[in-house]
């Protein structure tokens, strides 16, 4: 078997054009997809909870009247919205796909920003096992939210003048139901002044220098009122975010990962399928199965071959990125064995589509056509789609190994959860279609 | 259906110049051999048998089961039923389009296959062939680059990089102008007599079963028709030292082919 490994490296290494186009041009490819995936969907399916009740979404600060709800109503201009009736079905939504994720404005939302002492919250819910997405709606929400916290931090600056107007000059403030009267500064000083020139010890004037401490005092109490008020102002609404479904890659490592796996794709599938092709091209397919090297024998050598060549493209293809972008090179072990484990797969899958297509030609043009379909319903963000159509493209994407590889790479890269299962399931591949190549065998000659 | 390869009794010049091997033990034997494609029958109950340094050529109209047989015998396809004396690592091949890789130079390829073979001394075989061949002077040239003749040359030399007693030749001269066909079967004939190789081939050329054949199969419609040798094949229609090709025609259509 080795010296058809060197047979075929040697015909590579005559062929530099060949190699050329068979990696520059994968390598373009994902980095087109990659600087795609940046981009997010037009208008996301979304879920909506307002618990916010209607006509109780009133705020007033500062003698300006604004509506909660219209929060709510900001967020169904950007987004193609599916309201919801509770919690649970918003949750359920985001788990199957139907959405790509959900927002849920709590009750007492008004009532914290009326009082302005605590930050109102809400929550968000999405699917993070597309970090694409998932970057996607938090941008969304803060862009929303930044609106939202424009408009409030006015109201809440005006809050938050009159309370130092009071300190300063005194007056008459309303809290929990009670009027007090406030003397102010410019006042208390004024009576210190006196108190100080006219107050001999053990002077009467003691309630005035009695009423002097309790202004000391409120002036305190409302300069922490003021002091909680200026906090609400800085962020009036923050957001708390749940992860409901899948990993918390880093956008950055999710398009590496994408682009790498589709240059992966690529080479494997296009390398394995023509040098099993070309050995019926060249008619040496015949010479060398009848007793030479056994079929079998010989669909491993291609697998081989081709998984080599391109994990090694693949490899530095990474590195080669992880100059640009945070890539943690202690994986280096974890990166060989998913790309290699996708290798195999893709390799096996190649070798099955040289034997079904018997023609190099043949054989290039069906596994690039098979490529851009499998790797694009991969792709293929939920939410995007109905939820039936959703599960089908999971089903079909699940028989080729580019999702699984995608998920291995992306677990060997940023870390989050499943390059077990994902290698398991390129392992499961990689038998399945190099039986499918040895049956295809029988009729390759 | 076999009947025994009758002694030659005249014929072409060039056989009868070479002379019929003398007869032994045969170097290669099938029998009874049947191979099905579905509901058609290939070939039905063919034997074949060929004795050391002997050329025998495997004739008849196309679908008549000449390349099964040789398919057969090279261990490329397996018969339905039958027996064949000799395992496919015994017997050299060489199909009808050279099996090269153009990438590769001659010698290469050469090298290649006798690694594949096992043979011992793999640049001593490589050298033997290519002076066998003549293509000395053409071995680090790429296969792609040498004329039909040249490729077919090659592709002959593959098939004898494991030094097999037997060669099959699958139409060897099809794809070759008249001078590379004049060339190629006085290599394969000075293996046959040199090195006492028997070489069973396939044609569609008369000529080269007149010419350069001690033994002639007919097939027809799977069926062995005839064994003998050219000269008896004109004998066999009544018009012995005539036209073979006319006779051979003859033969076929008297017996409804």
């Amino acid at each position: 078997m080795r010296w058809l490994l060197l047979k075929d490296l040697r015909i590579l290494g005559r062929s530099p054009l060949l190699v050329a186009l068979l990696v520059i041009y994968p390598v373009l490819v994902s980095a087109l997809i990659g600087f795609a995936l940046s981009r997010g969907p037009e208008k996301p399916r979304v879920a909506l909870l307002n618990q916010v009740a209607y006509g109780t979404g009133q705020i007033d600060l500062g003698g300006r009247s604004l509506d909660t709800r219209r929060i709510g109503d900001d967020f169904l201009r950007s987004v193609d919205a599916v309201t919801v009736g509770s919690r649970e079905e918003a949750r359920r939504l985001v788990e199957d796909g139907s959405v790509l994720g959900a927002i849920i404005i709590p009750a007492e939302v008004t009532q914290r920003l009326q009082s302005g002492l605590q930050p109102a919250v809400i929550e968000v819910l999405y699917n993070a096992e597309d970090p694409v997405k998932a970057r996607y709606l938090e941008d969304l929400v803060k862009s929303q939210v930044q609106d939202a916290n424009a408009q409030l931090t006015r109201a809440f600056s005006d809050v938050a003048l009159q309370y130092l107007d009071l300190v300063i000059r005194g007056g008459r403030i309303s809290i929990l139901g009670r009027d007090a009267n406030i003397l102010g500064l410019e006042r208390s000083e004024q009576i210190l002044r006196a108190a100080q020139a006219d107050l001999p010890e053990r002077s009467p004037l003691r309630a005035q220098l009695e009423e002097v401490i309790r202004f000391a005092d409120g002036a305190r109490n409302n300069l922490t009122l003021a002091d909680e008020a200026l906090t609400s102002v800085g962020s009036p609404i923050r957001v708390r975010t749940e992860v409901v479904e899948g990993g918390g890659t880093p956008l950055g490592s999710f398009a590496v990962a994408v682009a790498v796996t589709v240059t992966l794709m690529f080479v494997t599938l296009l390398l394995a399928a023509g040098i099993l092709a070309i050995e019926r091209e060249e008619n040496a397919f015949l010479r060398l199965v009848r007793g030479l090297v056994s079929r079998t024998g010989l669909l491993v050598e291609k697998v081989g071959l081709s998984a080599a060549c391109s994990l090694l493209v693949a490899l530095l293809m990474l590195l080669g990125l992880a100059l640009f972008v945070d890539l943690e090179l202690s994986r280096a072990g974890l990166w060989t064995l998913a790309l290699g484990a996708g290798a195999l797969a893709f390799a096996a899958m190649g070798v099955a589509i040289g034997a079904v297509a018997r023609e190099v030609r043949a054989a290039s043009l069906l596994a690039f056509m098979l490529s851009l379909p499998i790797a694009f319903l991969a792709l293929v963000p939920s939410g995007a789609v109905s939820s039936g159509l959703y599960t089908f493209i999971r089903v079909v994407s699940a028989l080729f190994p580019f999702q699984p590889a995608l998920d291995a790479v992306e677990a060997a890269i940023g870390g989050s959860e499943g390059l077990g299962l994902a290698l398991a399931h390129l392992a499961v591949l990689t038998l399945g279609f190099g039986v499918l190549g040895r049956l295809a065998l029988r009729r390759f000659a | 259906m076999a009947r025994p390869a009758p002694a030659r009794a005249g014929g072409p010049a060039r056989a009868e110049a070479a002379g019929r091997p003398e007869r032994g033990a045969p170097m290669l034997e099938a029998r009874d051999l049947t191979k099905r494609f579905g509901k058609r029958e290939a070939l039905r109950g063919v034997s074949v048998s060929a004795h050391r340094g002997e050329l025998v050529a495997v004739m008849g109209p196309n679908g008549a089961g000449k390349t099964t047989l040789l398919s057969i015998l090279a261990g490329i396809q397996r018969a339905d039923s039958g027996t064949v004396s000799r395992s496919s690592r015994e017997v050299g091949w060489v199909p009808q389009q050279p099996a090269l890789y153009g990438k590769l130079t001659v010698a290469e390829n050469l090298r290649l296959f006798a690694r594949l073979e096992g043979a011992p001394d793999v640049e001593g075989t490589v050298e033997r062939m290519l002076a066998q061949t003549g293509l000395e002077d053409r071995a680090r040239e790429r296969v792609v680059r040498l004329s039909g003749g040249n490729r077919q040359r090659v592709n002959v030399a593959i098939g004898l990089v494991g030094s097999p007693p037997v060669l099959l030749l699958d139409e060897p001269g099809a794809a070759l102008d008249p001078r590379q066909r004049e060339r190629l079967w006085e290599f394969v004939e000075a293996l046959a007599e040199e090195e006492g190789t028997t070489v069973l081939y396939s044609t569609h050329d008369v000529g080269e079963a007149e010419h350069h054949a001690h033994q002639v199969v007919v097939l027809a419609d799977g069926e062995r028709i005839f064994s003998g040798s050219p000269a008896e094949l004109e004998g066999a229609v009544g018009d012995p030292g005539g036209d073979f090709e006319a006779a051979f025609v003859a033969f076929l259509r008297e017996r409804g082919h």
